[in-house]
């Protein structure tokens, strides 16, 4: 089977073929990183999400959150019901963690912007 | 008040005009934001992607921007928020105002334009239908949720699949919105090519070539749209009509850089681009006046606007400190056979500092091409290109030894097919 992918891992974008059987043969790839990108997509496709979450106390209402890893693709919605059920308290630095080790997958949710009391 | 330098606008351009001028020596900076902090649009960008090339790794659009504005605070460098400038002169004397200060008169030794851009909005697009609510810009709707924490709707259309319309179907749909599809005019994306795949295959949202929004229904709130096939010359095909319904249609039909400011000052503006003419160090055409970022040229990755803005921010201090020089052998430069526009304009090789990049952007979307820059009948440079496409912009560098040898008054970029 032969799947055509976009690769993502930078902005060239190069259109890649995967072929599936034994082995995975990748064509198309301009350099090393669309051989890694085309097998994890047919493997584990995988996903940083980001997404804001409430801040109580803070100069703005919302704190905009990431990821610090990539997670399972198909945990995507999953995690998003974690981040919309949480608050977090003013004030919120780049980096401080939000939620520890979401649902088990290794990977905190981090904020990505600076919220100061208000 | 006399000001050495003063950057009009605290986004992505004008913090990084300013860092290369207080590095370049000028300490005497002042930075006017509209908003109530600096960033610019990219504090409402919260996805990631942002600075591969500048810091080699994947940011958020405001992790991208507080690295700038955290250089911006250890030096020191002064700003004003919640600033309008109400007028630019060409003898580079600007009224502006804020809740603070009130009135502000400022004579500046040397301006840097950094205001960005606009979305275009359903009024430039001219759509037939009733005026209900739910008809938004990506960009707008994009603040609403990411800065001021509402939804704009549940069932939603989007129109034009620039990357800010990608980026929010993505968005959207994470929030628990149904995106039913996106609708292109035109036969290719205008957007990056892994926001379709992040942003649309990843969640199977239909993206329709060739198609556009002719209708608007609801009254109170928007209800759905008609949307229909394209021929050729982008004009609805009769028969073709379909009805989706929908609570909310987001428009991501084009940016148009922002210079009523420019205008003011009688600055040259290219009317292919809608930003003003600059030159090898980002001077428009008025004496002492900069400009960087998406108010010259809307860009598609903002590293491209720092290293832009940077230029601009040595420019600028250049020119305050005396060292910049009019007097040199100067020559334009010029897009044809495929190329709509170069950024910069023209050249003078004595100014440059190492080399010049030149943006560019195609006007189809076309394969197998040889890039190629011409001094006269003298190809100075050749890149094969296997796909180029306007939603992606090209550049090509020229070292100054390169453009110091430019004998002809243009430098010609074009497009040709590769000889089979």
């Amino acid at each position: 089977m032969i799947k055509k992918m976009t690769c993502i891992s930078c902005p060239l974008g190069c259109q890649l073929e995967v072929e599936v059987n034994e082995t995975i043969k990748v064509t198309g790839n301009k350099c090393k990183r669309g051989e890694e990108y085309a097998k994890n997509e047919v493997t584990n496709p995988k996903r940083v999400i980001t997404s804001t979450v409430r801040v109580e106390g803070g100069d703005r209402p919302l704190v905009s959150v990431k990821t610090d890893k990539e997670v399972p693709k198909d945990k995507i919605f999953e995690i998003m019901k974690e981040i919309n059920k949480i608050k977090a308290l003013a004030p919120v630095n780049i980096g401080d963690i939000i939620i520890e080790n979401v649902l088990g997958t290794g990977a905190n949710i981090v904020a990505t912007a600076k919220v100061m009391k208000g | 008040m006399k000001r050495d330098l003063v950057i009009i606008g605290g986004g992505p351009a004008g913090l990084a005009a300013a860092l290369e001028a207080k590095k370049n020596g000028i300490d005497d900076i002042l930075i006017l934001e509209r908003d109530k902090r600096l960033g610019g649009i990219l504090q409402q960008c919260i996805h990631n992607g942002f600075g591969l090339h500048i810091f080699k790794e994947q940011l958020t659009g405001p992790e991208y921007a507080q690295r700038f504005i955290d250089e911006v605070e250890r030096l020191g460098i002064e700003y004003k928020l919640d600033t309008m400038v109400l007028h630019l002169g060409d003898d580079k004397h600007i009224t502006a105002i804020n809740p603070k200060d009130g009135l502000m008169e400022i004579d500046a030794k040397a301006v840097v334009l950094a205001m960005g851009c606009r979305e275009r909005t359903r009024g430039a697009l001219n759509i037939p239908g009733n005026r209900p609510a739910g008809v938004f810009t990506a960009g707008a709707a994009q603040r609403f949720v990411n800065m001021e924490g509402y939804m704009v709707g549940k069932k939603v259309v989007i129109l034009g699949s620039g990357d800010i319309g990608l980026i929010m179907a993505r968005r959207m749909t994470l929030e628990g919105a149904e995106v039913k599809m996106v609708v292109e005019l035109m036969p290719y994306s205008t957007g990056l090519k892994r926001n379709i795949v992040q942003c649309l295959e990843d969640f199977d949202i239909p993206l329709l070539f060739s198609h556009t929004v002719v209708k608007i229904h609801g009254k109170e709130r928007l209800e759905g749209v008609t949307i229909a096939k394209v021929d050729e010359n982008r004009r609805p095909i009769e028969g073709t009509e379909e009805y989706i319904e929908c609570d909310t249609l987001l428009l991501s039909v084009g940016l148009i850089p922002e210079n009523e400011l420019s205008r003011e000052a009688n600055i040259k503006i290219n009317p292919v681009t809608s930003g003003a003419y600059v030159n090898e160090l980002m001077e428009t055409s008025i004496d002492g006046i900069f400009a960087c970022g998406n108010v010259v040229h809307v860009h598609d990755l903002v590293d491209f606007v720092t290293e832009e803005s940077y230029l601009a921010g040595y420019g600028a201090a250049m020119y305050i400190k005396g060292q910049y020089k009019k007097d040199g052998k100067r020559f334009n430069t010029m897009g044809v056979n495929g190329i709509r526009y170069v950024v910069p304009n023209s050249i003078c090789p004595q100014n440059v500092k190492g080399s010049v990049n030149f943006y560019m952007r195609v006007s189809d979307v076309y394969h197998n091409v040889n890039l190629i820059v011409k001094d006269g009948e003298n190809i100075i440079y050749k890149s094969r290109k296997n796909h180029v496409s306007p939603g992606e912009m090209e550049n090509v560098k020229l070292s100054k030894e390169v453009l110091e040898k430019v004998d002809g008054n243009e430098l010609v970029f074009s497009l040709e097919e590769v000889a089979k």
